[in-house]
């Protein structure tokens, strides 16, 4: 019930994004492949790229599966106890891991569940001698739901608690068992989302470079992305790094476009926003089976990050934080996440807002309606454009001459345009019902444009687009793969200078700079969640 | 592919090339040199800030950098921008990028007699000078390693139960170091070889500072990294816990070296700051900043942490040329050998 | 079948409220009182969302403190989302009788007699969000009739739905009530639903009980002011 005006301006904004976005990575793909042509004789689909291919993909289905099966339950969990203590502090905890770089996340992991980790020292004390060992499809998988069963997690959360408070006491007023309850309305509130979510995480599962050569043991253990970067970079070889792309792109876009069909529309309700309250939730039993679930999965994450934070107060924090060098850094990381946080904000929701025009037009045919549904699914194949041919690419168009003046807007850019399907997560299922609730109201009020945005839109939807921004801040702030390309000695993110670091033996100032970043990312998790009261908590 | 798209892209290349041109800085005014090299060379505690400091001294010039990732990106870089690159000199590539840096066409001879060079492996090149080397070396932690292996054999056949971290010869230039140095040792037993390490290996890292970690943190108790690396240990943590292996076969080497370009715009000033480069001013810089050994004579003797570093009995180094026209089918008899079960 | 509130005392977000009455079966009850003063905690006690911190709740001089929600003898129906969306009318009502949904051919016939009851004939198949707000609300009742529970509480059922529509509800409520003799508590902020479909009135302030009487009584007060105030609101006839 949008005027006609209001559907032609949400689906002209929603065209023009995703024509940028396709834009930008044509012709940074363009400018690559007009470099030359390919100089290797040795055929694409070799053996060996079929090998990584398979391996590519096999993590990455595990991993995704693997990260909702923990997430689904999880997230049951936490919705059924609103009063869980802590659980605020467990649900800003969540987004710290997209703001960690992989390696450092990953040396937390290896302090925990490493050779001599603090599990095996246990089991070493407990008496048992033979070490566990990650390394290898274990490592991979173990840390890939590290990092990422806190997303789904808090996605799942928010499709749950954005269902009317009046289900749970009509439920346990009808008497229905646990089982049914899920059955019938939990089960169904999270499926609509899992497709999405489920996508989310193969991308980033296959896509994923340092974490899988890092614990994969060997190369047996090696994904598209090292051949893409093992092209471009030691081989020289753009049209190859290109066509490996497109191959990664394309396998990927199968398996979601099938994703999809796994998903149905969700339908919900329309509410005033009464509190949740969950006497399913008060019984005995279900406290117990949810601590037992909140309790594991909260010392699975806490653990790793745990082991960073200690490792960080082992640095001369002191003189870390009083050097000019770290307040540059934090600067020019926040001056480059805060912008792409709000790109991908923008993005997803011009998309989102296209996408609920389209739908919500009458009589729409299926196949209209399922396109529209695949338009911001397929927008997110973004995230399989690796950063390195993106980047490479923008770096010709650029020209040498114009790098420095350039490349914050690109880091900004790229960031902000691989952040954006996370965006698109939290915020499209939380429009979608927004506008599901309003949009009767207020076309019956007449209230439109700019007053719609400030009456309604923004007191309706604040909370899921800083919660969306704030993701996206951290995402852009813990990004190692694209301020590499570009960096140089003016422009130093947090980051950079933890890598750098690294790399010239300080482990200790790395390990210091961890913790600072972790906290950054805390923080900003604390402000993405600073408007959650108990009424209005439908945001992941 | 349509027409259309052919003719846009096939313009691409005239719109860089249009968009370099008008942007290019104004020349003249004030002397400059432009310096390419590696992110870790230009940081705050590299030897860059120095370096730039003491040339500029003697130069009447002003020297700036622009930093890549690593040598394999700076030579990446390098390629993407071809001809319209803003680099006088390039400095920071290693001996197994020489052949490939030298197909660019980029590069110009040096013409300086470098008779103050001194590298073992005998490395002589007229188009780029050494700064600096060090020898790979399998570094052990000696808290949880007492029984060290005194050559690549040992490695090669010892307990599996006692791991390395070692790096990715497709992604790094410690990881190809050590493919080489087998590749030196073993020949063509090479893939028997890897078969054999293949299970003392805990992990295979994307770069030096992934397995630096991971050893540093106690994961693993060696990493493969260089001859000098516990003299940073030594120098400023001030302990010997972590030391070089010394390989009864001999170590590979990795030669860091500098050229200068054909584009530069001031020959004579590159000339001058490949002559520094090698003279003791810049080589007094090198072993506590970049942890490397001198590649020339320095003014004063090397600080007392490298004193106590091992000495390798014997210099492995392939020429450029080999390297890179084996490179492929090695990394992939690599690839084979350490991937079966 | 009689509601009793004991001395029923509870405090929540540092408000403390305090019950102390007799709700009479076979009629209706009106409930009312400003935002905050307690409606919705008094349904949430009878209901057993919330316990009390001190005294009793029996039905019919059972105590029914410290039962489960499902086991207390009340039917529910709220302002909206009475029906899972997701759900077609079938199953939404049908969880009336099996909260497991195993539904064998007397029930589905009790479902259907329900929605025919209710005026949503042959509704069976379709989901909440085709209908019109009336419509889901009649489909709550349906629900409740075929519960059969001896209370029936009501949080402002026909807040919603416009005024034509609201006084067609009663109309069905009254009818239902008289049908079946449940009790009927029916939370409410409009004076004229009190007058039309109550019997008696309780009036609710700051979480106490202020009037506990007749509607005639009730509406023939001039004080207190809240009262007042609240029958104020009725649109002169």
């Amino acid at each position: 019930m949008l005027t006609r005006g209001e559907t032609i301006r949400a689906i002209a904004g929603g065209v023009s994004s995703l024509a940028g976005i396709a834009l930008f990575a044509a012709a940074g793909v363009a400018a690559l492949l007009a470099t030359g042509l390919s100089q290797a004789a040795s055929p694409l689909l070799d053996p060996y790229i079929l090998g990584v291919l398979r391996f590519t993909l096999l993590q990455a289905v595990l991993s995704s599966a693997l990260s909702v099966a923990v997430a689904v339950p999880l997230a049951r969990a936490m919705a059924r106890q609103p009063r869980f203590p802590g659980r605020i502090w467990i649900l800003r905890l969540m987004g710290v891991p997209l703001g960690l770089p992989v390696i450092i996340g990953a040396l937390g992991l290896i302090a925990v569940w490493g050779q001599h980790g603090w599990v095996n020292r246990l089991l070493v004390a407990l008496g048992l001698d033979q070490p566990v060992s990650i390394y290898g499809l274990t490592g991979i998988l173990l840390a890939h739901v590290f990092f990422n069963f806190p997303l789904a997690t808090r996605l799942l959360l928010a499709s749950l608690e954005r269902l009317p408070g009046e289900y749970w006491l009509i439920a346990s007023n009808l008497g229905m068992k646990p089982r049914t309850l899920f059955r019938l309305v939990e089960w169904p509130a999270m499926r609509s989302q899992i497709p999405a979510i489920a996508g989310l995480i193969l991308m980033l599962a296959a896509t994923s470079f340092t974490l899988v050569l890092l614990l994969g043991g060997g190369p047996a253990a090696t994904t598209l992305e090292v051949a893409i970067y093992q092209a471009l970079r030691f081989d020289f070889d753009p049209p190859r790094a290109v066509a490996l792309a497109l191959i990664q792109i394309g396998m990927t876009a199968l398996i979601l476009i099938v994703l999809q069909f796994f998903g149905g529309a969700a339908s919900e309700g329309a509410t005033l926003g009464r509190p949740p309250e969950r006497p399913d939730g008060q019984t005995s039993a279900a406290r117990l089976l949810d601590a037992g679930l909140i309790l594991p999965a909260t010392a699975f994450l806490l653990f790793p990050l745990a082991a960073v934070v200690i490792g960080g107060l082992q640095a001369d924090l002191l003189r870390l934080i009083a050097d000019p060098m770290l307040h540059r850094a934090v600067l020019t990381s926040l001056l480059i996440a805060l912008p792409a946080g709000l790109l991908a904000v923008l993005l997803a929701y011009s998309i989102s807002s296209a996408r609920f025009a389209l739908l919500s037009r009458k009589g729409q045919p299926m196949v209209f309606e399922r396109m529209a549904n695949l338009t911001s699914a397929l927008a997110s194949l973004i995230l399989l454009v690796p950063p390195t041919v993106l980047g490479t690419g923008w770096f010709l168009i650029a020209g040498p001459a114009n790098m420095d003046r350039l490349a914050p807007f690109l880091i900004a850019g790229i960031n902000g345009l691989m952040a954006f399907p996370f965006v698109l997560r939290v915020i499209d299922p939380a429009l979608t019902s927004h506008r599901e609730r309003t949009l009767r109201l207020c076309a019956s009020l007449g209230i439109t444009g700019l007053n719609r945005w400030r009456q309604v839109d923004w007191p309706g939807l604040k909370t899921p687009l800083l919660t969306a921004f704030t993701f996206a801040a951290a995402l852009s702030l813990g990004d190692l793969g694209v301020v590499a390309l570009f960096g140089s000695d003016q422009l130093v993110t947090l980051p950079w200078l933890l890598y750098s670091r690294m790399g010239s033996y300080r482990t200790d100032d790395a390990a210091g700079l961890a913790l600072i970043l972790g906290l950054l990312c805390l923080f900003l998790m604390v402000l993405g969640t600073a408007s959650r009261t108990p009424t209005e908590r439908a945001s992941p | 592919m349509t027409a259309r798209m052919h003719f846009l892209i096939s313009r691409l290349p005239l719109a860089i090339a249009a968009a370099i041109t008008l942007s290019a800085p104004a020349l003249g005014a004030d002397k400059e040199l432009t310096i390419y090299t590696y992110e870790s060379f230009t940081a705050e505690w590299g030897p860059g800030p120095q370096v730039k400091a003491a040339f500029e001294k003697t130069c009447g010039c002003t020297v700036n950098y622009v930093s890549a990732a690593d040598g394999v990106a700076l030579l990446s870089r390098l390629k993407l921008e071809g001809a319209a690159t803003k680099a006088d000199i390039v400095l920071g590539l290693d001996t197994n990028l020489i052949s490939e840096a030298k197909q660019t066409g980029l590069f110009e001879a040096h013409g300086i007699e470098a008779k103050d060079v001194s590298v073992p492996g005998d490395f002589k090149d007229d188009v780029f000078l050494p700064y600096d080397y060090g020898h790979f070396a399998v570094v052990y932690d000696t808290q949880t390693m007492k029984n060290p292996p005194q050559s690549l054999k040992e490695l090669v056949e010892g307990d599996p139960n006692q791991k390395i971290a070692i790096e990715d010869p497709r992604t790094s230039t410690p990881g190809l170091g050590l493919l080489l140095w087998v590749k030196s040792v073993y020949g063509d037993k090479a893939p028997e070889a890897w078969g054999k390490l293949k299970n003392r290996v805990l992990t295979v890292t994307p770069g030096w500072s992934e397995a630096y970690g991971l050893f540093t943190k106690g994961e693993v108790p060696m990493v493969l990294s260089y001859v000098t690396s516990p003299a940073y240990h030594i120098d400023q943590e001030k302990t010997e816990r972590y030391q070089a292996a010394s390989f009864s076969e001999g170590h590979y080497i990795q030669i860091e070296v500098a050229g200068m370009t054909k584009g530069s715009h001031d020959k004579t000033l590159s000339r001058d700051f490949l002559r520094f480069m090698i003279s003791p001013a810049f080589q007094d810089i090198i072993p506590t900043t970049n942890w490397m050994m001198p590649a020339a004579k320095m003014s004063k003797p090397l600080p007392a942490a490298f004193d106590k570093l091992v000495v390798p009995s014997k210099t492995f180094l392939m020429s450029a040329d080999e390297v890179a026209a084996n490179r492929k089918a090695w990394v992939e008899e690599w690839l084979n050998a350490m991937s079966l079960h | 079948m009689d509601i009793r509130l004991q001395k029923v005392e509870l405090s929540r977000a540092g408000k403390a409220f305090c019950f102390d009455t007799l709700i009479r079966g076979g009629m209706i009850t009106a409930l009312a009182g400003a935002s905050g003063s307690g409606k919705s905690t008094l349904m949430s006690l009878i209901a057993g969302f919330d316990r009390p911190q001190n005294g009793h709740i029996l039905f019919d001089g059972i105590d029914f403190t410290r039962a489960h929600p499902s086991e207390r003898p009340v039917s529910l129906v709220f302002q909206e989302n009475n029906l899972f969306a997701h759900l077609d009318l079938r199953t939404n009502i049908g969880l009336g009788i099996r909260p497991d949904l195993r539904l064998g051919t007397a029930e589905k016939a009790a479902v259907s007699h329900a929605l025919e009851r209710t005026g949503l004939g042959g509704f069976e198949n379709r989901l909440p969000g085709t209908l019109s707000g009336g419509e889901r609300q009649r489909a709550a009742f349906a629900r409740a009739l075929v519960r059969k529970r001896p209370c029936l509480l009501l949080d402002e059922p026909f807040a919603a739905l416009d005024p034509a529509l609201r006084i067609e509800m009663g109309r069905l409520l009254l009818d239902l009530q008289q049908e079946t003799g449940v009790t009927v508590l029916l939370v409410t902020h409009l004076p004229d639903d009190v007058e039309r479909l109550a019997s008696e009135v309780i009036f609710l302030k700051d979480g106490e009980i202020l009037a506990d009487e007749t509607t005639g009584a009730f509406l023939a007060r001039q004080e207190p002011q809240e009262i007042r105030n609240f029958l104020g609101n009725r649109p002169p006839r």
